[in-house]
């Protein structure tokens, strides 16, 4: 009994020192050793809200280290072992009035900055530039509110990274294909909102983390000092595939983000002519399945999954359904519009034309399907437009 | 000999009262399906929350292994949601209310001197709903598509939309669990209001009878607000009603609003019993009387108040007006003060006192430290501006398990383990509680240490994949937990070589400082007491 009652008072006091000794010199390279700790990030206002954390962090440990620092006096000075006789008060006014105000004193010398930093997080007004942010199972939607850019960001880990099949890479799970693009040294406004359920459009690096609701539009702001690639992940449990939905943002100095956006614009209008070639060629069934099954696999797979087949109970299988196989105008326009009430979103936005007809394609003649049916870009355009 | 005994009620000559008659238990099933026994109740409470704690604890154990390293090996990310969703659900519903309301059962009437609780029979009735209920949650992880996967906090519209057809069976057993809830606090008051022994007088009774009391006034204040968020899921999913959907008119951030005014008063729930059990412990082997009794009464009713005012600081990233912020940060950090006194209270009972360390206290030590660092990490929590850094990342999973394992889970088994020799009069195989006592406590600070660091280094909450920075520290998490899961192993072999009353037989006292009605009747505890009240001095 002895020799457990000091293992213990050891364990329970260097143990949670240990823990707090780490956290004590990490402050030192902070930076660093960001797999132990908050960053500093790349904001000022993402600087504040890191000396807000660490203020707290060293307020609670000293709290702690009085409260059980005395609590452990007591247990070796006061033992029935060492012959301690028990006192037999019970209250002392004075002392409770003491631990009830000089806890409140500590709490407002805590709320005066958190207050202010708040106020300033909270201040979205003079905005340089405005980018809507649009959450959807399971990727991003930007939009640039001053020009005709607008993109899906989507995760770009490969498939067989997340099933071990291939070594994993430094980025793996924080990686989109097309990131946010901002400039250094403005205020951007981000107005965030959802298609579908609740997600969580987070950059820690910003400190800025804002729930993306449906139906309505929330408010956050940075203004990024250093160029860089700032990666955060949805932090609001959206679904099956909440794991598999990071933000990636890149900051780059005013005048090469400029270049970027007319390169952007550009590709834009490039892209829209192209569509209005397409729509008077046809494709031949081997591009249609080719193009098509790169566009399920980006798209389709995570709910009808790889094979087809869904997930019995959540989302339908499309290999042997009744629209798959017979009803080609259905099956286009669930695409185009989506279905109501339903995780079905609509793909209007997201895809071209000729990749809505090359998935409806491909899903009408992959995992023995085979209808034979094609579809050209102008059949899907004659449904979209009503023609 | 106890008080009761010795005085003799005028009606005992009628009924020929003699102990062998009175004590007579009935035998088999039907002493257990048809009990109106508060001590049968009482057990089976406890045994129906020890096999919910294991089984929340297996599926903790699957989340634990897919996550020992990164990418997919085990299960499926809509498998490991629901495996989240029903570990939340059955620890929150099915292990830690259940176990305090069997101490509630065993306890209230020994400690204030009744003979059992009010309402018998609607006793049996709020125990024996609950298996069927937590049978129907469970079995709707069979049904096509599985089980609830949207989280134990169903927020709308992941679960009203975009969910499974289970969501009915969800929706229908948390009713069930709700109303065995609301039956059992109803008892607590009843029997509490009008069952005292002559002479306990409101601010006579043990602090665990006036924490239970508290928490029950927050079960009938805060249960119907769950209902109704259930039944609002239920009509928005199946009949067509807009409460939760913007394209009807409704607002998916009014269900977060309604589901915290429930949900943060069942925090305390979960935490003010603990508090009770410790008040009762820290005494006994201190040798010593609770210090500032009274304060503590005021305490944790200042704390059942607050809990009705702080309820946003769940959603401070949903969008609020940046005035209703710093209220909810203010009215939050307040609650640190109550709390304080609290553990300034237990300290100061410690101090100058006569201590020993049965297994008891040493639970009750691990309680007040590894509970004050989750109440410190709660206050870390609660300023708004660093809140949206922590905010659903593992720094919260760390927080709430720091509260709820170390703290409630800690708190019943340290009342299982000064209690159970009155309940079996044996005492239990000290050596097995030991290796219990240290094994879980070790795992169980690898456990849940190390997810601080791997929240405040960005790794958000209910992901069933991470990046790769997180792999070193998810690694220990996963060990710990095995270890934690394990060594429960060993609780539940004391547990059944107590219930086989192998052991050495108990005093009435059992402990030589501990005080109160309950010890003194003998050990093993009469099947039926104070059928003639006591009277207090």
């Amino acid at each position: 009994m002895k020799s457990l009652k000091i293992a213990m008072s050891k364990w329970c006091v260097s143990v949670p020192f240990l823990f707090f000794s780490q956290f004590l010199f990490a402050q030192e390279a902070a930076e660093e050793l960001s797999s132990l700790n908050l960053r500093r990030g790349a904001t000022d206002i993402s600087g504040q809200v890191y000396d807000l954390h660490m203020l707290m962090f060293f307020i609670c440990v000293a709290i702690a280290v009085v409260v059980f620092g005395v609590m452990f006096a007591s247990m070796y000075l006061h033992r029935k072992s060492r012959g301690a006789k028990p006192a037999n008060f019970h209250e002392n006014v004075k002392v409770e009035i003491a631990w009830t105000v000089v806890p409140f004193l500590i709490l407002i010398f805590m709320a005066v900055p958190a207050a202010n930093t708040l106020i300033a997080m909270e201040d979205t007004s003079e905005a340089d530039m405005t980018v809507l942010v649009t959450g959807s199972q399971w990727k991003w939607h930007y939009k640039y509110m001053d020009s005709d850019v607008e993109y899906y960001s989507l995760l770009a880990t490969q498939r067989e990274q997340i099933q071990n099949k291939f070594t994993k890479t430094d980025n793996y799970l924080l990686e989109v294909d097309r990131p946010l693009v901002i400039p250094t040294g403005q205020k951007v406004r981000f107005l965030i909102t959802s298609d579908d359920v609740i997600h969580s459009w987070w950059v820690p690096d910003f400190a800025v983390k804002k729930d993306a609701n449906p139906g309505f539009i929330n408010e956050a702001w940075a203004k990024v000092n250093e160029p860089g690639v700032y990666r955060g992940q949805c932090a609001e449990l959206c679904g099956k595939d909440h794991g598999y939905m990071p933000v990636v943002v890149i900051a780059k100095e005013p005048a090469e983000f400029d270049a970027w956006m007319g390169e952007q614009e550009d590709r834009a209008r490039k892209a829209k002519e192209e569509e209005q070639r397409l729509l008077s060629m046809n494709m031949t069934m081997d591009e249609l399945m080719t193009e098509g099954e790169r566009v399920y696999n980006a798209t389709c797979a995570a709910c009808h999954m790889p094979n087809g087949e869904g997930l019995p109970g959540v989302f339908p299988a499309l290999k042997g359904s009744k629209m798959a196989l017979e009803d080609q105008t259905g099956h286009i326009e669930i695409v185009l519009h989506g279905k109501a009430g339903t995780a079905m979103q609509s793909f209007s936005k997201m895809l071209s034309l000729k990749e809505i007809a090359a998935v409806v394609t491909y899903e009408r003649n992959a995992w023995g399907n085979n209808t034979g049916d094609m579809v050209q870009a102008k059949d899907v355009n004659a449904l979209a437009t009503g023609n | 000999m106890s008080k009761a005994t010795e005085v003799i009620s005028p009606d005992t000559s009628v009924h020929h009262d003699d102990h062998d008659h009175h004590d007579h238990i009935p035998k088999g099933i039907t002493r257990w399906l048809f009990t109106t026994n508060h001590k049968d109740i009482g057990t089976l409470y406890l045994w129906f929350a020890f096999i919910m704690f294991l089984v929340g604890g297996a599926m903790a154990m699957v989340i634990r292994a897919e996550l020992f390293q990164p990418g997919l090996q085990i299960v499926e990310p809509n498998f490991f949601n629901q495996m989240t969703t029903v570990h939340g659900l059955i620890m929150v519903f099915g292990a830690v209310m259940p176990a305090f309301t069997g101490l509630a059962n065993w306890l209230i009437p020994m400690m204030i001197g009744a003979p059992d609780m009010a309402l018998p029979r609607m006793n049996n009735w709020s125990f024996w709903i609950l298996p069927g209920a937590f049978l129907i949650l469970l079995s709707s992880l069979f049904m096509e598509g599985g089980g609830p996967a949207f989280g134990w906090t169903f927020y709308a519209p992941l679960s009203t939309t975009y969910s499974g057809d289970s969501t009915a069976l969800f929706v229908f057993s948390v009713h069930i669990m709700g109303i065995s809830s609301i039956m059992g606090a109803i008892n607590v008051i009843v029997t509490i209001f009008n069952m005292r022994a002559p002479g306990m007088t409101w601010m006579k009774m043990p602090l665990f009878v006036w924490t239970w009391l508290i928490t029950a006034f927050l079960l009938i204040a805060v249960m119907p607000v769950l209902a109704g968020a259930v039944t609002m899921v239920l009509t928005d999913k199946f009949f067509g009603t807009s409460f939760f959907d913007a394209a009807g008119g409704g607002d998916p951030v009014m269900f977060q609003h309604i589901f915290w005014f429930f949900g943060h008063p069942e925090v305390y729930i979960m935490i003010l019993p603990a508090f009770g059990i410790i008040s009762q412990i820290v005494p006994t082997f201190s040798r010593k009387p609770l210090f500032g009794y009274a304060s503590m009464v005021y305490a944790t009713a200042s704390i059942a108040l607050l809990s009705f005012v702080v309820w946003a600081h769940h959603m401070f990233t949903t969008g609020m007006p940046v005035y209703m912020e710093m209220f909810f940060m203010f009215a939050t950090m307040l609650i640190s003060v109550p709390t304080g006194v609290k553990v300034f209270n237990w300290v100061a009972t410690m101090w100058r006192g006569s201590l020993t360390f049965e297994m008891p206290m040493m639970f009750a030590i691990a309680f007040i430290v590894l509970f004050t660092i989750g109440g410190l990490s709660g206050l870390m929590l609660a300023i708004t501006p660093v809140d949206f850094q922590y905010h659903d990342t593992y720094f919260v999973v760390a927080h709430f398990h720091y509260v709820l394992v170390t703290g409630a889970v800690f708190s019943i088994m340290a009342a299982v383990y000064y209690w159970l020799p009155k309940w079996t009069g044996k005492m239990y195989d000290t050596t097995l509680a030991k290796w219990h006592y240290w094994c879980s406590l070790v795992s169980v600070n690898v456990l849940f240490f190390p997810m601080h660091f791997v929240g405040l280094a960005g790794m958000p909450r209910r992901i069933p994949d991470y990046a790769l920075q997180f792999a070193d520290f998810n690694k220990w998490i996963s060990l710990g937990g095995f270890a934690f899961g394990l060594s429960q192993l060993i609780f539940l072999a004391l547990l059944i070589k107590a219930c086989k009353k192998q052991g050495e037989p108990v005093s009435a006292k059992v402990w030589d400082g501990a005080e109160g009605l309950e010890w003194e009747i003998p050990s093993p505890a009469p099947y039926h007491t104070f059928e003639t009240p006591p009277v207090v001095k």
